[in-house]
């Protein structure tokens, strides 16, 4: 008794850590227990096992042509926002120059302003100017709330790197260009990566800006928030379950990736 | 000459795509937020005639609601820090060989659509699920009690939906403590609880900082888990400026309220970060 105890007071942490994990984990596991429910129109009710969500998730309508805008504008905003935002990290993490804290100000406020604020006002100029909400719209509008999440996670990665490794570069010869591409770039490219794939999970995962911006297009958050009401079909949990086992198996493998680099 | 103009070469790009899509917008919705309806016109017909008085009454209108969206942020801010400090603390300094996987873990949960899980709670938490029930059977809960539809499952839902934003700064701040200067306090005598106060939280206070706006800040403005975990009476700002915009069309109350919410919050965030006295904020 006493010894189990003892060991309760050494590795609570350890515990602590368990039963959080426990705790995000609870409603992942609902959900993929739930996609393999033979429910029928609402997936409120446990009915029985089956595998035919998984066999047919495009099953339920709208289903997968929400997941597609999703998909495509996730890729697009994944895309400009990394370019942009790589190009202001470098300009503030390389360079000193005049206005580099209104700079730092104007990165900083969009990360300060609720999404709503960002949806309505962008919504609003988008009416000013009588373009309809729809793809490109909500398109931009992911690029606004994805730049300055970019901005931070590379120019941390910039201001983590040993100067010294540029130096000795540029003392053997190298000129300021070969030096940014064999050295600078390839030390940064995993900041980038990791932006990328941040700015990637926001935006797929973006429901208020999008509701505000998206005019009558579906994406799969808006997808699952509109058939709520009338019970989600259980391929919306197949989706969801399969785009966890999915992302979780691409960071495990950049580790991997990252780890053999860094080996060799 | 060439060191000059590099910088703003590679800002130009993204400094005018924020100006024309972040401060033209506000700009306009500045603008907005003082029309009145035009007289015998359409639905959505307004016209500039610079009342301010569209500010007061919006938020007289909506004081509770008001309240409401900060003392739940609040809330759920403080128990996402409460949570997570440990997790964190546990991955920084327990982790070993297991502490890349455990931050995978952290934001894992995020690939399952949000609101997927949001709504897996309302159904866990809910009548059909089996918490409920369970609860009942031992007494635990009255049978007129529920779980959902209650500021008590907005707050939770808030909480738990934030909890990687709050993490991972954590984290990042924690893991940089020299684990020297934790065994230097016990040399002195400190003792665990004074060696956490003195030592470990001040230097993990960047973090705290990062980690209570990032959670802060969206939770301010959150109507997703009011709309699904909670009742009208549990309605926050962001519920009565969705409503306003989509429902109502009535542009200028929703823009003075838009305005009044991110004026508060970043006068907030301001006051907050110079007592927490961080100068770095992101």
């Amino acid at each position: 008794m006493k010894q189990i105890a003892r060991w309760f007071g050494r590795n609570l942490i350890r515990v602590y850590a368990v039963v959080a994990f426990t705790y995000l984990f609870i409603p992942v596991a609902y959900t993929f227990a739930f996609s393999f429910n033979d429910s029928g129109k609402s997936n409120l009710v446990w009915k029985g096992f089956t595998l035919s969500n998984w066999q047919n998730p495009c099953g339920a309508p709208e289903v997968c042509s929400a997941l597609g805008n999703s998909i495509k504008i996730g890729f697009l905003a994944t895309l400009f926002s990394t370019i942009l935002g790589t190009m202001i990290a470098f300009a503030l993490g390389r360079h000193k120059f005049k206005g580099r804290s209104t700079t730092n100000i104007l990165i900083f406020l969009p990360m300060a302003t609720p999404e709503i604020v960002l949806g309505a006002s962008l919504l609003s100029l988008f009416l000013v100017f009588k373009i309809n909400p729809g793809f490109w719209p909500t398109v931009i509008a992911h690029v606004l709330f994805c730049i300055s999440f970019v901005v931070v996670t590379v120019k941390a990665r910039i201001a983590s790197l040993d100067p010294r490794l540029e130096q000795a570069a540029m003392d053997l010869y190298a000129n300021e260009r070969e030096t940014f591409r064999r050295v600078t770039l390839p030390l940064v490219a995993p900041g980038i990566a990791a932006a990328a794939l941040l700015a990637f999970s926001l935006s797929f995962d973006d429901f208020i800006i999008t509701n505000f911006n998206s005019g009558t297009m579906t994406t799969f958050p808006k997808f699952v928030y509109t058939s709520a009401a009338r019970g989600i079909p259980a391929q919306a949990n197949v989706i969801g379950s399969a785009m966890f086992f999915l992302a979780l198996a691409i960071v495990i493998i950049g580790q991997f990736v990252g780890r053999k680099r860094k080996v060799s | 000459m060439k060191k000059i103009s590099t910088p703003y070469l590679l800002l130009i790009p993204g400094m005018g795509f924020l100006f024309t899509f972040f401060l033209l917008p506000l700009f306009n919705l500045a603008q907005t937020s003082t029309q009145t309806p035009v007289g015998g016109g359409d639905t959505g017909q307004y016209e500039q005639t610079f009342r301010f008085q569209n500010y007061i009454d919006a938020f007289i209108e909506n004081k509770e609601q008001f309240g409401r969206s900060f003392l739940y942020a609040t809330i759920a801010t403080v128990l996402a820090l409460a949570i997570a400090y440990p997790l964190a603390y546990a991955i920084a300094f327990k982790g070993g060989k297991l502490k890349n996987l455990m931050l995978v873990l952290v934001v894992a949960p995020f690939f399952t659509s949000f609101l997927l899980r949001t709504i897996a709670w309302k159904q866990i938490l809910g009548e059909e699920g089996f918490v409920v029930p369970t609860l009942r059977t031992f007494g635990i809960i009255s049978e007129s009690t529920t779980l959902t539809s209650s500021a008590f499952a907005v707050v939770a839902g808030m909480t738990y939906n934030f909890l990687p934003f709050m993490t991972l700064p954590l984290y990042a701040s924690i893991d940089r403590i020299d684990p020297r200067t934790l065994e230097a306090s016990g040399d002195l005598y400190a003792n665990g609880f004074t060696t956490f106060r003195k030592v470990t939280l001040p230097l993990s206070m960047p973090g705290v900082v990062a980690g209570t706006l990032l959670t802060f800040i969206p939770a301010a403005g959150d109507y997703v888990n009011a709309a699904i975990l909670g009742s009208p009476q549990t309605k926050m700002l962001g519920n009565v400026i969705e409503s306003r915009y989509f429902k109502i069309v009535d542009y200028p109350t929703a823009a003075a309220l838009s305005f009044t919410l991110m004026a508060a919050i970043l006068i907030l965030v301001t006051v907050y970060v110079r007592k927490a006295g961080t100068e770095e904020l992101v």
